[in-house]
C-alpha cells in the first residue's frame, strides 16, 4: 500500500473536521473493503480517519418501535444480539451469514452501508425494512440513501453514526452466493410492517432496488406463490462469468420466493 | 537394546512428526528466511497478453527511494532461457518446436505476467513503488486467449518461428486397427469435452531468495520447489552457467505445491543472479495475485473421442482427438502431459484391444501450463468415465455392467495395453464391488425418491480409474523424450548410538515423508521414530534426487531408502559376525536385532553401529568404519494405483446449485504404510477433484486478460462444498518394487471429477441432460435445464 497518515478522532465531531479539512481522506471503520484495496494499491487516500474510537456510533438498543443500531456495530454483534433476535430475526440471520467468520469480526453495518457494494447484504436490510440512516448531520430515509453502485447520499464529510430499523410484523431474508467470493449474486429482503410490505433486491443490479411489482402481490397476498410467478426484468442487472442477468433476473424470483417462506 | 515398537512400522496409524511444528507455527518456510543485509525484488509485470515491447525506460526507477537495482533482459546478456525437460517428437519424426522461454521478456510479451523488468530495493514497498516509475512502450499486437483462436488460419502467432502456433502433432497406438475395429462394430459413441483449465492455488505462493558468497563463490538460492536438486540441475546449467559444486538449492517447509512447484520458474534464476550482481541477498515473494498469473496453470484440453462396441457391450477400439494448450511457453515438463502422462492412460481399466489417440499441442498467448495433481491422468480418466456412462446411456446397457464386462480381469495381469504400459497388478472387480457397496449403490433409487418429495434432483456416478505414477524407469522415459532420469536417492546414515538420520531426495511439501520415512525405518530397522530423523529439500545435505510429483516418493524414493537399509543391514551382518564371532551366513537380521541362527547370541543395531564408529574390536581389514548406505533406485515400471469413487450429489432444480452430498473412495494404492496419511492424501485430492468439477474455472477473455485472476472470480472448494469422503482401500501389492507400494497423491484428483460428472448428469437424466462441461456451476445447470420438459 502506499503511505497515508492515520488518525484515530475520539469524537464525531473530531472525525467530522478530519474528513472535512482533507477531501483525499477516508474514514475507516472494519477495514474489510478498504484495506485490501490498500493492498492491492487500487486506492489512494492521503490519510485514513479511524472510527472504531467514536463511542457514539456504538451500541445496539431498543428504542421504542424501533431497533437502533451504530454504525460501529460488527456483524458479529449484531448476528448475536439478543434485542435484534428477538425483534427482527431476519436481520440477526442476515448478519451471521455475511462472510466468513473473520469478516463478521471486523466488518461493521456502517461500513458496509456507506461503501454500499452491489453485492453487499446489509443494503437490502435497511431497504427491505424501510430503515433511517442517522448521519453526523441529518436522517436519511433508505429509500434515499442508496444511489448507485458504490455510491451513497453521504457526503464527503459526512459520517453515518446509527441505523434504526422499524420493527415488522414478518421479515425473511434469502439470497444466492457467487460460487467464487461467496458475495452476494441475488439475494431479497422482504417485510411486512410499519413500513407496509417491501422487497429490496440486492447482489443483481448495480444497486439495491425495491421490486415493486412483488411488494404489491405480497400486499395482496402474503405467500411464496405470490412472488413465484412474478418475473424480474433482466434489463440493467449485472452480469459476469458467474452469472448473467438472465440467471440474475431467475435468482431474484427465486430468493424472493424463499424469503417470503423464511419470513413466514 | 532398541526394541521395536511394531506400531509404529508399516500399517500403523502414526500422527504425523511434523504436525507439531506446522500447527505451532513453527514450520520454517522460504519467506521466513531472512539473510544479512537482504534485499527485495518486485517483478514488473505485462498487463498485455501479446505485445511488442518498443522500449523500456527505468531510468526514474532507478533513481526512486531505496533502489539498488533496476534490470531488464538487456542486462541479462549471456543468461539461458528456462530450459524444457521433455522433448515430444512429431508424427513425422520431427522435433517439438521449442521456442526460447526468456527469464526477462526479450522484445514481445506473450501472456499477461510475463516478467519484464526486476526492480531491487531495500523494502519491498520501495522495489514496487520504484517499479511503477518504470516506463515500458507497449505496442499492443491481437492475442490468441484460445486454442480455438490460436489454431484459426491466419491466427497471429505467438512465437514467430511456430508456424500455426503448433508446438507438437504427436500420436500413439494403432490407427489401422482403429479404423478396422470401428468398420465392423455394432455400436459407435461419440463424445466431446472440453478439460477445464485450473490454477493450482498451494495455501504458500511462490518465494525465492538469492545468496551469493564473494569469498567463496557459492551461490545459495532458497525456493518454494518440491525439487530442489532439479532446479539446481536446470538453473546451473541452462540458464546461468553456474557449476553444481558452486550452487546450493534449498527447498525448506513448502506449503502445498500440487504440481506448481516442480518447476524451474524465471523469479528463482532472476533472485540468483540478481544476488551475485549486487552482491547482497534478494528476496521475492509472489502475492495471490501474481501467483495467479504467473504459477503454472493446469488441464486444458479439449478432446474428440469416439468408441466402438459391439453388440453385447464390449469395447472395441477407441479415437481419441485432443488439443492441449501449452501456454505462451513451455514449462520444463509440459510437452509430456498431454502425451505420455495422458494418451498412455486410454487404456484405463479396460480390455480395449485396439486405441488411436492424436494430441495437438498450442502455444496461445496464456500462462504457462504444466502438471497440476494428477497431471494427464484425470484429463485421460475423465474422457473415458464419461465416455463409459454416455456409451451406456445411448447403447442401453447399465453402465455399471459395461465397465464389469470391459474390465481387465486379475488373472490378466501384467496386463500389456495397446498404449505402451504395461499394468502390473490391480483387481478393478474387487474394488468395484467394495465402493457400490459402501456408497450403497442398490439403495439409491430410494434416495432419489425421497429427495423428489423434497424437491431436488439426486444423482450418483461412478467412475473406475486407473493410473500410472511412481515416476518412472529412466531408460523408458529416456527413450520417450525426457531430459532426465527418474530414479530417487536415499542415504541412511546410522549414529554411534543407535539413532537414524534418512537422507532423501524425495520433498515433502504436505504428504508427511517426515512419518512415513521413519516409519519405514522402524519396520525395517526396528528404530522407534522419535529416534528417526528426515532430511530433504537441501542440496547440500542430500546427495541428489529428483524430488516429489506423480506420487512417486514412496514407490521409488521409499524403495531407495529401503535398498540402501539392506546394505545397512548387509554391512551390519558382517560386524555383528565378528562381534559375536559367527560367519556372516548364520546371522539373521529382524527389526533392530541381529542374532546368530539357533543360538541366543543376539546383538542390537545400536551396539552394532557403535562397534562401527568406536572399531576397537572390528574387521577393520575388512570393512570401513562407519554406518552409512546410499542407494540409488531406478524403478523398473510405473506403479498403477487404481479403484472406484462414486459420488453423489443433489441438484436445486431453482438455482442449479449441485449439493455433493455422498463420496465414496476405495483405491488400490498397494501396501499402506500409514493409513491416516492415506485417507488425508485422497481426501484432498477428492476435495480437488471436486473443485474442478463443479467450481474451479480459469477464464481469459478474447483479449487473454485473465478474468479470474483472484479469489473473488476463482472458486475454490470449501469445507462446506464437500461430503464426507469415506476412504478404504482393497490392496494388491506392486509386483516390481520392494515395497509393494503404488502410491496415493493424486488418485482424489484422478478419480473424482467424471464421478462427481457422472452423478451430476444422472440426476437430470430425465430432463434428457446428456453431458455437463466442468466446472458444474450453478448458471450452468440452470441454462442447461432452461425450456427443457421433464
Amino acid at each position: 500500500m502506499y503511505d497515508f497518515a492515520y488518525h484515530k478522532p475520539a469524537t464525531l465531531a473530531d472525525a467530522v473536521k478530519l474528513l472535512a479539512a482533507d477531501p483525499d481522506a477516508k474514514a475507516i471503520s472494519g477495514g474489510h473493503t478498504l484495506i485490501p484495496a490498500l493492498k492491492l494499491r487500487l486506492n489512494r487516500p492521503s490519510a485514513l480517519v479511524d472510527l472504531s474510537g467514536i463511542a457514539e456510533m456504538k451500541g445496539i438498543r431498543r428504542e421504542g418501535d424501533a431497533l437502533v443500531i451504530g454504525a460501529l456495530a460488527r456483524h458479529v454483534e449484531v448476528a448475536e444480539n439478543a434485542e435484534v433476535k428477538a425483534a427482527i430475526p431476519a436481520l440477526a440471520y442476515l448478519a451471521a451469514h455475511i462472510g466468513d467468520v473473520q469478516v463478521r469480526n471486523r466488518g461493521t453495518i456502517g461500513g458496509s452501508l456507506a461503501n454500499n457494494d452491489p453485492a453487499a447484504d446489509y443494503p437490502a436490510a435497511v431497504l427491505g425494512l424501510g430503515a433511517t440512516l442517522h448521519t453526523s448531520k441529518r436522517k436519511i430515509a433508505a429509500d434515499d440513501f442508496f444511489l448507485g453502485m458504490f455510491t451513497t447520499a453521504l457526503e464527503p464529510d459526512e459520517i453515518l453514526v446509527a441505523v434504526s430499523f422499524p420493527i415488522p410484523e414478518r421479515a425473511g431474508y434469502a439470497k444466492m452466493k457467487n460460487p467464487a467470493s461467496r458475495y452476494v449474486m441475488a439475494g431479497a429482503f422482504v417485510s411486512k410492517g410499519p413500513m407496509g410490505v417491501r422487497v429490496a433486491i440486492n447482489g443483481a443490479g448495480p444497486c439495491v432496488f425495491r421490486q415493486a411489482a412483488m411488494e404489491a402481490a405480497l400486499a395482496a397476498n402474503w405467500s411464496p406463490e405470490a412472488v413465484a410467478a412474478i418475473k424480474q426484468d433482466p434489463e440493467g442487472l449485472n452480469s459476469d462469468i458467474h452469472g448473467s442477468a438472465e440467471y440474475r433476473a431467475h435468482l431474484v424470483t427465486v430468493m424472493a420466493k424463499r424469503a417470503v417462506a423464511a419470513a413466514g | 537394546m532398541n526394541v521395536v515398537t511394531p506400531f509404529e512400522g508399516i500399517g500403523a496409524r502414526v500422527k504425523r512428526k511434523e504436525d507439531l511444528r506446522f500447527l505451532s507455527g513453527r514450520g520454517q518456510y522460504t519467506d521466513d528466511i531472512n539473510r544479512p543485509g537482504q534485499t527485495y525484488a518486485f517483478i514488473l509485470r505485462s498487463p498485455h497478453a501479446h505485445a511488442r515491447i518498443a522500449g523500456i525506460d527505468t531510468s526514474r526507477a532507478a533513481a526512486m527511494p531505496g533502489v539498488v537495482g533496476v534490470f531488464t533482459s538487456a542486462d541479462l546478456a549471456g543468461i539461458g532461457g528456462l530450459p524444457c525437460g521433455w522433448q515430444i517428437h512429431n508424427k513425422d519424426g520431427t522435433p517439438m518446436a521449442e521456442p526460447k522461454h526468456p527469464v526477462l521478456a526479450e522484445g514481445k510479451v506473450r501472456h499477461v505476467g510475463d516478467p519484464v523488468a526486476v526492480v531491487v530495493a531495500e523494502t519491498r514497498a520501495q522495489a514496487r513503488d520504484a517499479a511503477e516509475a518504470i516506463t515500458v512502450d507497449y505496442e499492443v499486437l491481437p492475442a490468441v486467449a484460445s486454442m480455438a483462436a490460436a489454431l484459426a488460419p491466419g491466427a497471429p502467432l505467438v512465437h514467430e518461428g511456430v508456424p500455426g502456433n503448433i508446438c507438437y502433432d504427436w500420436h500413439i497406438g494403432d490407427a489401422a486397427a482403429v479404423e478396422a475395429a470401428f468398420a465392423r462394430a455394432a455400436h459407435r459413441v461419440t463424445f466431446e469435452t472440453t478439460n477445464n483449465r485450473l490454477v493450482p492455488n498451494a495455501m504458500e505462493p511462490r518465494c525465492a531468495v538469492g545468496e551469493y558468497d564473494a569469498a567463496t563463490g557459492e551461490h545459495t538460492l532458497y525456493t518454494t520447489s518440491q525439487n530442489p536438486h532439479v532446479i539446481r540441475l536446470l538453473m546451473g546449467a541452462f540458464v546461468l552457467n553456474i557449476p553444481e559444486a558452486k550452487l546450493r538449492v534449498v527447498a525448506p517447509d513448502v506449503g502445498g505445491g500440487f504440481g506448481s512447484k516442480i518447476y524451474h520458474y524465471a523469479e528463482e534464476a532472476i533472485v540468483t543472479w540478481a544476488a551475485a550482481r549486487l552482491g547482497r541477498p534478494v528476496k521475492w515473494t509472489a502475492d495471490r495475485t501474481e501467483a495467479f498469473m504467473s504459477d503454472a496453470h493446469g488441464r486444458d484440453h479439449v478432446t474428440r473421442a469416439e468408441l466402438a462396441l459391439d453388440a453385447e457391450g464390449r469395447f472395441l477400439a477407441l479415437k481419441v482427438s485432443t488439443r492441449a494448450n501449452m501456454g505462451a511457453y513451455l514449462s520444463t515438463f509440459a510437452p509430456c502431459v498431454p502425451t505420455y502422462l495422458y494418451a498412455t492412460l486410454l487404456a484405463g481399466v479396460y480390455t480395449t484391444p485396439a486405441i488411436y489417440a492424436e494430441v495437438k499441442a498450442v502455444f496461445t498467448n496464456t500462462v504457462p501450463v504444466d502438471a497440476y495433481r494428477g497431471a494427464g491422468r484425470p484429463e485421460a480418466t475423465f474422457l473415458l468415465e464419461r465416455l463409459v456412462d454416455v456409451a451406456a446411456r445411448q447403447c442401453g446397457f447399465d453402465r455399471v455392467e459395461l465397465r464389469r464386462k470391459n474390465f481387465i480381469r486379475p488373472e490378466q495381469f501384467p496386463y500389456q495395453t495397446p498404449v505402451a504400459l504395461q499394468y502390473d497388478s490391480g483387481n478393478y472387480h474387487a474394488t468395484l464391488d467394495q465402493a457400490l457397496a459402501a456408497a450403497d449403490w442398490a439403495g439409491f433409487e430410494a434416495r432419489r425418491a425421497e429427495a423428489k418429495a423434497r424437491g431436488r434432483l439426486r444423482g450418483i456416478g461412478p467412475s473406475t480409474y486407473i493410473e500410472a505414477c511412481g515416476i518412472a524407469p529412466s531408460a523408458v522415459v529416456g527413450s520417450l523424450g525426457a531430459r532426465a532420469g527418474l530414479y530417487e536417492v536415499g542415504t541412511i546414515r546410522v549414529h554411534p548410538t543407535g539413532s537414524v538420520t534418512v537422507l532423501t531426495g524425495a520433498h515433502s511439501h504436505g504428504q508427511g515423508h517426515e512419518t512415513t520415512f521413519a516409519q519405514l525405518v522402524a519396520d525395517k530397522l526396528g528404530v522407534p521414530i522419535a529416534k528417526v530423523e528426515v532430511v530433504h529439500g537441501d542440496t547440500a545435505k542430500v546427495p541428489f534426487g529428483m524430488g516429489t510429483y506423480g506420487s512417486r516418493s514412496l514407490a521409488v524414493g521409499g524403495s531407495a531408502m529401503d535398498r540402501a537399509m539392506d546394505k545397512i543391514i548387509a554391512k551390519g551382518k558382517k560386524i555383528a559376525a565378528h562381534l559375536m564371532e559367527a560367519s556372516v551366513e548364520d546371522i539373521e537380521f529382524e527389526r533392530g536385532i541381529f542374532r546368530v541362527a539357533g543360538t541366543d547370541k543376539a546383538k542390537s543395531l545400536a551396539e552394532i553401529s557403535l562397534a562401527a564408529y568406536v572399531p576397537h574390536n572390528y574387521p577393520i581389514e575388512e570393512l570401513e568404519p562407519g554406518l552409512e548406505e546410499t542407494a540409488f533406485y531406478d524403478p523398473k515400471n510405473f506403479t498403477y494405483p487404481g479403484g472406484c469413487h462414486v459420488a453423489e450429489v443433489e441438484i436445486e432444480p431453482e438455482t442449479g446449485r449441485v449439493h455433493l452430498v455422498n463420496f465414496t473412495a476405495v483405491d488400490d494404492v498397494g501396501r499402506v504404510i500409514n493409513p491416516m496419511i492415506v485417507e488425508g492424501q485422497v481426501q484432498g485430492g477428492v476435495a480437488q477433484g471436486v473443485g474442478q468439477a463443479l467450481l474451479e474455472g480459469c477464464v481469459y477473455d478474447e483479449e487473454g486478460q485473465l478474468l479470474s485472476g483472484s479469489m473473488l472470480d476463482y472458486a475454490m472448494p470449501r469445507a462446506d462444498d464437500l461430503a464426507p469422503v469415506s476412504v478404504a482401500t482393497h490392496t494388491t501389492l506392486c509386483t516390481h518394487n520392494p515395497l509393494g507400494v503404488k502410491g496415493c497423491g493424486e488418485v482424489g484428483a484422478i478419480g473424482a471429477p467424471p464421478a462427481v460428472i457422472n452423478a451430476v448428469v444422472d440426476a437430470l437424466r430425465d430432463w434428457g441432460v446428456t453431458h455437463i462441461e466442468m466446472p458444474a456451476t450453478p448458471q450452468k445447470i440452470w441454462s442447461i435445464i432452461q425450456g427443457r420438459t421433464r
